[in-house]
């Protein structure tokens, strides 16, 4: 059983992964990269790496390829103009490609031991999150800090390449607006019939 | 070393679920496609706009700030992706692990407290 679902979802990793490149809606392809994080997921879950396939889901479905679509659907791109390209890239992508197949063959002929074959997801503990605990927090507590600061970089950069303040633009004060008292805001008048209100003026007061 | 074979099995509702909302956006499509009735015509085909035709299309440029709070929903995402393992270390009373992510939210809490003064979390 664990091996049906095994080809079943490597033939929609690999269909997907191929509707991504080959699809001519750029919406398209990242809804069938949606479709492969998914699938690649459950393999994933197939291993028994049950955490990483949640934070593929959580960080990359929920996070990453929102933003791919987003770019996508809302950028002002000619993706007609981005096609133009095709030829003066094809071979330098072709020979990035090759180099990358090499390395998968490499992996793949390497993966056929018996080592490899007992992969156990979560070394010395019940779960893959446990197995990754123990080693993240301790072994690689260094590591783990340094990601922080990578993230706070990420952070700080974001906000410094793109946040642009609009002086011309009205806000609301939300203190100002509850500061504000009935003795400052409204004024009682007597106004007598057919005569109309004088109104004073704000530095009379 | 758990057994995986029982892991899988546990995903057996999820697989049912998957199954049972495939096998349900086919049957509306499937349905649709056979049992409603097909009578085309070029104007009930093209695309219905109310008055004039569309002066161009949908991508336009826009405002990065949408871009801006996508990237920092990413980064507080990946954030709390590493409070779930640290679970366990805290569970098993490891004090150096605790203090560690103590350091790492700090790290973070840094760059709220930048990203709150500087306004990005404000829309203008």
């Amino acid at each position: 059983m664990q091996l049906i679902a095994f080809y079943i979802l490597s033939t929609v990793v690999v269909l997907s992964a191929l509707f991504v490149i080959s699809s001519r809606n750029p919406v398209h392809s990242v809804l069938w990269l949606i479709l492969s994080f998914f699938t690649a997921a459950g393999l994933l879950v197939l291993i028994g790496a049950e955490f990483l396939a949640m934070l593929l889901v959580v960080v990359y479905v929920g996070a990453v390829a929102v933003l791919f679509l987003f770019v996508v659907m809302m950028l002002d791109v000619d993706f007609k103009q981005m096609r133009k390209g095709f030829a003066d890239y094809f071979v330098v992508g072709g020979m990035i490609g090759l180099a990358l197949l090499a390395e998968l063959a490499i992996i793949a002929t390497a993966a056929n031991t018996d080592q490899v074959r007992n992969f156990d997801p979560s070394p010395g503990a019940d779960t893959n999150a446990e197995a990754l605990s123990n080693v993240l927090y301790t072994d690689y507590l260094l590591l783990f800090q340094m990601a922080g600061i990578v993230l706070l970089v990420a952070m700080i950069g974001a906000i410094v390449l793109t946040l642009r303040h609009r002086p011309d633009v009205k806000r609301q004060n939300v203190g100002d607006q509850i500061a504000r008292r009935r003795e400052n805001a409204v004024e009682v008048l007597d106004v007598n019939p057919g005569q109309g209100a004088s109104i004073r003026k704000e530095n009379e007061k | 070393m758990q057994d995986v074979q029982p892991l899988v099995l546990d995903y057996l509702p999820v697989i049912i679920f998957f199954v049972f909302g495939l096998a349900l956006c086919l049957a509306f499509l499937l349905l649709s496609a056979v049992l409603s009735p097909s009578n085309p015509d070029p104007e009930k085909n093209s695309a219905y706009e109310c008055g004039f035709n569309p002066f161009d299309d949908a991508r336009m440029k826009f405002d990065i700030r949408f871009y801006l709070v996508a990237i920092l929903f990413i980064i507080f995402d990946l954030e709390v992706a590493f409070l779930f393992p640290w679970i366990f270390q805290v569970d098993a009373g490891n004090v150096e692990a605790f203090w560690s992510m103590m350091v790492f939210l700090g790290v973070l809490t840094i760059g709220f407290i930048y990203e709150w003064s500087s306004g990005a979390l404000e829309w203008e």
